[in-house]
């Protein structure tokens, strides 16, 4: 029987381990700093959020209430130590998100779990909308527009660390993600976690089983509501403001892109897609305005066409690998680059183009530099160009794909003698 | 009493323009059991497509065009999108339709921009319906609500009395069978799905220059129309019909009545002598959650929903 903690296992949480610690001391600069602990922060959110999705089958579109409420928690609880004086140590302070998140997983959980499938999907919208909208009701308790701000820096804590630099700020961030990890992992492998997983793949037989299918659901959602509660209260303490934006749909929507991207089917995939998307948020923000809609055409297609997310894709090809069929696939690939290249590059300048022309002050003119040609928006015969490239590109593309369809027979059948 | 009549008459307008989204949500998940997640996205186009066809050529042939072009690219999308997402379940469905949402309102502020745009109610239709006690009902209220239930009496005897109807209503019971009779049940879905798609352009149209046009329209009316569905019972268009109207009319209500528990407590006569927050808000205040609270409880007492089948 193979063991939660097998010795491969073992090297790759070490391996994993060594990273985050190495991590900040590879660039001095304060914004790769800052981006660690972003990542580090949404790798919690996102495997809090997978536990729904990718363990019980629940797809919540209202995860971002159990991360908002353990912030504010958290926040709520850093000032009353300010007003009043008394200490608590900052270390164990994300434990209050954890438990504004438990409880109310608690609460809510109850409600939304009544229903599962398609119907908990609309009920967790549901419940997210009126949390939200609340938070701008009460003010006092959250801010208004505001938001709430405080200060980490209390009586010296532990050892004299203080979480004055943004350095001691990012291990202990590293430090309880790396917990969170170790704890949703050890989860996948307890009766709880199998019957989670049973309850997803079918209700029906967990029942048979002997267990209550809504009471295993509840349990998930209050026990994820925990981690992103902790989730939650490490984003309080590195920003030391809270705003109502932590609680809105957009929160509960990006991190269901991070653990798509990432791959729901696997435990580490939505750790890849958060600090994919954590990267890409920030780089490619920097870059063009258009961020989200490249967002959005990125999940979309990985919706249609690779459904596993990169998880999914590394899985498969190792697998072609295994079977000794990479090289054959590979080729193949190169074949399709070209004119994938071309398309993207299409749907980039036609992108970009749609937005000079938005943004574009005097009529008639809407620049936007390719690669040393100049493409003017504000002419029909400006789109031409990139229009011609997804065209063509994508025609080549189809013809690259019917070929692989037609070689990817081969592969299987070869696939299927290794195996036989 | 004119707060009464004018309150009922637009809560019920409302009430109609949400199941005239509600109604399309309710066809395309009862027939093929898919969460259009991008539903408030086509209301969202229609109301951008009217406004901009409306100002080439005019609303009447707005009116009738942007649902048939949103109904075009609802049937494409379904063809092509959904149809492959199909394969991977009805998780991934529900996902595609996310990203779509998702895609429809960057796509609107690329090419509309960010601001609300002025898509206004035509001349022709502006001024006063009637005036009751001093207080005038615009035109345009009243034409919304002939427009609505003309489109449902037109949705009503299509489903019951045409021959594509029949086999509609057939394909939602038992698509199988359906197939095994000769029909082409994809296409049948295709047609669903655009149809519906079309109904929610249709509610665009007519509720994007009553309300307003903006890239933020889709995200206020997603989620409310989500609610419809789940407090009416799922599939349920009988359902669906009753929670929009008591949602759309009990909302209209509260916004107007800026009661708070505080004042209830001194119309009876009693001074709290410390109130909280909860206490000091008014119904006015409460109305954007009303629908929210509405379905907890109905969840709590009645998880099927008003009228909703049994959960299997």
């Amino acid at each position: 029987m193979k063991t939660l903690f097998s010795r491969s296992r073992l090297l790759v949480l070490a391996a994993y381990l060594a990273v985050i610690v190495i991590a900040p001391l590879l660039s001095p600069k304060g914004y790769w700093l800052s981006l660690l602990c972003q990542i580090g922060i949404s790798t919690v959110f996102a495997l809090s959020f997978n536990m729904l999705l990718g363990q019980t089958g629940l797809l919540s579109f209202g995860h971002a209430v159990y991360f908002g409420l353990g912030a504010f928690a958290t926040i709520h609880f850093l000032r009353a130590m300010h007003e009043h004086s008394f200490s608590f140590p900052v270390t164990l302070l994300p434990l209050a998100g954890g438990a504004a998140g438990l409880l109310f997983g608690i609460a809510l959980g109850y409600v939304t779990t009544r229903r599962a499938g398609t119907t908990f999907a609309m009920i967790s919208l549901g419940i997210g909308e009126m949390v939200a909208a609340s938070s701008l009701m009460f003010p006092g308790l959250f801010g208004g527009e505001a938001g709430l701000s405080s200060n980490r820096m209390t009586s010296p804590g532990w050892f004299g660390i203080t979480y004055g630099s943004q350095l001691q700020m990012y291990y202990l961030i590293a430090g309880w993600a790396f917990l969170c990890i170790l704890g949703m992992f050890a989860l996948t492998d307890t009766p709880l976690g199998r019957m989670a997983n049973a309850v997803r793949d079918n209700p029906e037989r967990a029942e048979f089983v002997g267990y209550d299918p809504q009471w295993v659901r509840y349990l998930m959602v209050v026990l994820a509501g925990f981690f992103a509660g902790v989730a939650g209260g490490l984003t309080a303490l590195n920003y030391e403001i809270v705003t109502a934006e932590t609680l809105s749909a957009s929160t509960s929507g990006i991190v269901i892109m991070m653990a798509f991207v990432g791959g729901i089917g696997h435990f580490a995939g939505p750790i890849v897609g958060a600090a994919l998307i954590t990267v890409l948020q920030i780089v490619v923000a920097s870059v063009t305005e258009a961020w989200p809609f490249y967002f959005g055409i990125l999940f979309t297609v990985l919706v249609l066409y690779a459904p596993g997310g990169i998880a999914g894709i590394v899985a498969e090809h190792k697998r072609l690998y295994d079977a000794g069929q990479l090289g054959r696939v590979l080729q193949q690939y190169l074949l399709g680059l070209v004119p994938f290249a071309l398309c993207c590059l299409g749907i980039v300048t036609l992108v970009e183009m749609a937005y000079v022309l938005a943004n574009s002050s005097e009529p008639g003119n809407a620049p936007l530099h390719v690669f040393g040609v100049t493409l003017n928006a504000a002419r029909p015969l400006g789109w031409a160009p990139p229009v011609i490239a997804v065209v063509v590109g994508g025609f080549l593309l189809r013809l690259v794909a019917r070929r692989m369809a037609s070689r990817g027979e081969t592969v299987v059948t070869s696939l299927l003698q290794r195996q036989a | 009493m004119q707060f009464v009549v004018s309150s009922l008459l637009n809560g019920i307008a409302y009430g109609l323009l949400l199941f005239m989204l509600s109604s399309g949500l309710t066809l395309i998940f009862s027939m093929m059991s898919i969460l259009n997640f991008a539903h408030a996205a086509f209301y969202m186009l229609g109301a951008y497509f009217a406004y901009q066809i409306s100002a080439a050529i005019g609303f009447w042939p707005a009116l009738l065009i942007a649902p048939l072009l949103v109904g075009a690219l609802g049937a494409l999308i379904e063809r092509y999108g959904l149809r492959k997402a199909h394969r991977f379940g009805p998780v991934a469905e529900l996902l595609f339709t996310f990203g779509l949402s998702f895609l429809a309102v960057e796509l609107v502020q690329l090419i509309w921009g960010k601001a609300a745009v002025d898509y206004r109610i035509p001349s022709s239709l502006q001024g006063a319906l009637f005036t009751f006690h001093g207080t005038s009902y615009p035109i345009y209220k009243g034409f919304m609500m002939a427009v609505s239930v003309g489109m449902l009496l037109a949705l009503y005897a299509g489903l019951a009395f045409t021959r594509i109807g029949l086999i509609i209503q057939a394909a939602l019971s038992r698509p199988d069978m359906v197939q095994a009779l000769g029909h082409d049940v994809p296409r049948i879905f295709t047609l669903v799905f655009g149809g519906g798609t079309a109904l929610a352009g249709l509610a665009g149209v007519i509720g994007g220059n009553a309300l307003v046009t903006e890239p933020g329209m889709a995200e206020s009316m997603g989620p409310i129309v989500f609610v419809v569905v789940v407090v009416g019972g799922l599939g349920s268009l009988g359902g669906a019909f009753v929670a929009s109207l008591l949602i759309g009319v009990l909302q209209t209500f509260m916004v107007g009545l800026d009661w708070s528990l505080i004042d209830i407590l001194r119309a009876l006569h009693m001074e709290p002598h410390a109130a909280p927050a909860l206490a000091r808000l008014s119904l006015t205040q409460l109305a954007p959650i009303m629908p929210y609270i509405l379905m907890v409880v109905i969840l709590i007492f009645r998880p099927r929903g008003l009228m909703g089948a049994r959960e299997t």
